[in-house]
């Protein structure tokens, strides 16, 4: 992990990715419409829209589970037409799920530590006998995660399978299972979804926390206005699969089609 | 009282990621051993040897080559017969072709052939899933079934069409054929099991079992954190047929003697498969409960019927302890639909705070 970084002036650096006239249709239904958008290295990114806009089937275009028709992803300053899961994985994109897609059989700490699978390398004969560089690995990783089971608060329930805790504790495993990766841009699908306000600000904080002190960068679907405007650096539009504003967000605040989209029109 | 961890603090993660990390279940582990490795064969009868604890050693690594499949990666199969059957029949081959080769050796390499076809029954795992892909490998059953008994090259062109286990020696002690010791083969079949299950155990508590257990819960987040989901699904087929592999060529070769095709038919798939939900789901201790409880239970209920004399004749015991088996089985179903392996995890937990409720 990197080192704290407070100076909110180099913060935010050059583009880390760019989607580009990016169409991706089901069938007849098009779910996204040559949408363009760029995110930019350390910031905070929020992606907002009525429902059905298209915002998580982005995110799924983004991390390569849907295979778009047309458009260009830029990621790293690599050009391809479509990611793959396994490509998105390794180049450091990690992603939580709109409702909470842990593995529920396993503990927290199991599911934090399957987090670290791409960092983990010990060969399957090693891993036979459990000792050695098997081991050794193990503890290795083992460190790191204890490392963000303290930043997310979650010691106690470390040994609990995942299954058997409560929501706003699930999204918190969650968010250290993508912590785990190390990731450079994390994809946070609503992240507040269901909480209370007091867990909606504990969520805010570790994001804002996870931002600063990793220098990670994040684009998060939110439907709160509030955490949305208080936390992104810049908001994206979209509404029926189109982008419709792009920018801060005092302008997008301000920009008339956000406004009929969210409020509708008189006709 | 016993069974507490009070006052055992872990103080580095090595200790802490131990497979059993409370000093009681250590000394359980050892006792246990000592009584399987040194009580037993001192004291145990032939019929309990040979009839008892020969093939409920057999059916719990059968019972753990499948679990590792369908507990662990989720991957529901039912050729489970016709993997044991490969690796019966690929042993067979091997120690008749090749007789000066010690036959634990055989036998142990007898598995990777079993694996090999797994690997290849396992390739539609990659597109699909859950009952379509139990259909699936039940091809692999029938398919499997069909070759050991239409390609005579697999039994020598025997006229029985049945494997017949040749004698052979380590150190100079017969431990297959008619004149290997009950207690010997025991002791073979114990200590392949043992290691066996040690190895299992390791797998499925580093980061391969958790790619599994991941696989299993949550494909698509599995993916994205960065398992490959076919080298992970490949691998437990791999790892599955292996034990399966195994216990077959254990099974002909240190329990039956000789073997008829038929023992790797469907029957044998199911029977397993029943040991490993019985036994729980995702539990390597499940695997022996299960094949305890059920290759167990008949043995116990014929008993129990010679113990109070009743004049039953032998078949009419036989259906009765059918339809008692059964009827034990709804019920623990219904007691603990998570297997015993839960009923023996809720019970330790019980005893923690024994004599407090929780």
């Amino acid at each position: 992990m990197r080192a704290p970084d407070d100076s909110l002036k180099t913060r935010i650096g050059d583009v880390l990715l760019a989607v580009e006239d990016v169409s991706l249709a089901f069938g007849g239904v098009k779910a996204i419409n040559g949408v363009s958008f760029d995110i930019r290295q350390g910031e905070i990114r929020a992606i907002i829209g009525p429902n059905g806009a298209g915002k998580t089937s982005m995110l799924n275009v983004i991390n390569g589970f849907y295979h778009p028709q047309q458009g260009r992803i830029t990621f790293k300053g690599k050009t391809r037409s479509r990611m793959r899961p396994h490509e998105a994985a390794s180049g450091g994109i990690a992603r939580t799920f709109q409702n909470v897609a842990l593995f529920r059989g396993m503990s927290a700490l199991d599911n934090i530590m399957a987090g670290r699978t791409l960092k983990m390398n010990v060969n399957f004969f090693w891993q036979m006998f459990r000792r050695g560089p098997a081991m050794r690995e193990e503890i290795e990783h083992r460190r790191f995660v204890e490392e963000i089971i303290d930043f997310l608060k979650i010691q106690d329930i470390r040994r609990t399978p995942v299954g058997r805790l409560p929501y706003g504790l699930q999204k918190r495993v969650e968010l250290g299972r993508a912590l785990a990766m190390e990731p450079e841009l994390l994809l946070l699908d609503e992240p507040m979804a269901g909480m209370n306000l007091e867990e909606k600000e504990d969520m805010s904080r570790y994001i804002l926390d996870v931002n600063e002190y990793y220098g990670t960068t994040i684009a998060l679907i939110e439907h709160d206005m509030g955490v949305v405007m208080d936390l992104s650096d810049r908001v994206v539009v979209l509404d029926h699969g189109e982008k419709i504003a792009d920018g801060t967000p005092d302008e997008v605040k301000r920009n008339q089609a956000v406004i009929d989209a969210y409020l509708g029109v008189a006709h | 009282m016993l069974y507490r961890e009070a006052g055992q603090f872990k103080t580095n993660y090595v200790d802490d990621q131990a497979v059993f990390p409370i000093r009681q279940d250590r000394i359980g582990i050892a006792v246990i051993l000592a009584v399987a490795f040194v009580g037993i064969p001192l004291f145990g009868s032939d019929f309990f040897i040979s009839a008892v604890m020969v093939p409920l050693l057999v059916f719990s690594l059968a019972a753990i080559g499948l679990n590792i499949l369908t507990g662990y990666t989720g991957l529901l199969s039912l050729g489970t017969g016709g993997f044991m059957g490969v690796g019966a029949f690929a042993c067979y081959k091997l120690t008749t072709i090749f007789p000066d080769v010690n036959i634990i050796i055989w036998i142990l390499v007898s598995g990777f052939f079993s694996c090999g076809i797994g690997i290849l029954f396992g390739l539609p795992s990659l597109r699909i899933k859950g009952f379509y892909l139990a259909v699936a490998t039940l091809s692999a059953q029938f398919f499997l079934d069909w070759a050991f008994v239409r390609i005579p090259w697999l039994v020598n062109n025997n006229t029985s069409g049945a494997i017949e286990v040749p004698s052979r020696y380590l150190f100079g002690m017969p431990i297959t054929g008619p004149m290997a010791q009950p207690e010997v083969r025991y002791l073979v079949v114990l200590s392949i099991v043992a290691l066996l299950t040690l190895i299992a155990s390791n797998l499925v508590h580093g980061r391969i079992g958790r790619s599994w257990m991941a696989v299993r819960d949550m494909d698509l987040a599995a993916e994205l954190i960065g398992i490959r989901l076919y080298r992970t699904k490949l691998l437990a087929f791999a790892v599955s047929s292996y034990y399966c592999g195994v216990a077959g060529a254990l099974m002909v070769f240190l329990w039956y003697g000789s073997a008829e095709p038929a023992v790797f038919g469907i029957d044998q798939s199911f029977f397993i498969l029943f040991m490993v939900i019985i036994g729980g789901l995702g539990s390597l201790v499940g695997s022996f409960f299960g094949a305890a409880l059920i290759y167990g239970m008949p043995i116990i209920l014929k008993a129990i019927v010679g113990l109070v004399g009743l004049q039953i004749s032998p078949a009419t015991v036989e259906h009765l302890t059918f339809m008692a088996v059964g009827g034990l089985i709804i019920l623990f179903l219904i007691i603990e639909p998570a297997g015993l392996a839960r009923l023996w995890q809720v019970g330790k937990q019980k005893l923690r705070v024994w004599p407090f409720p929780y």
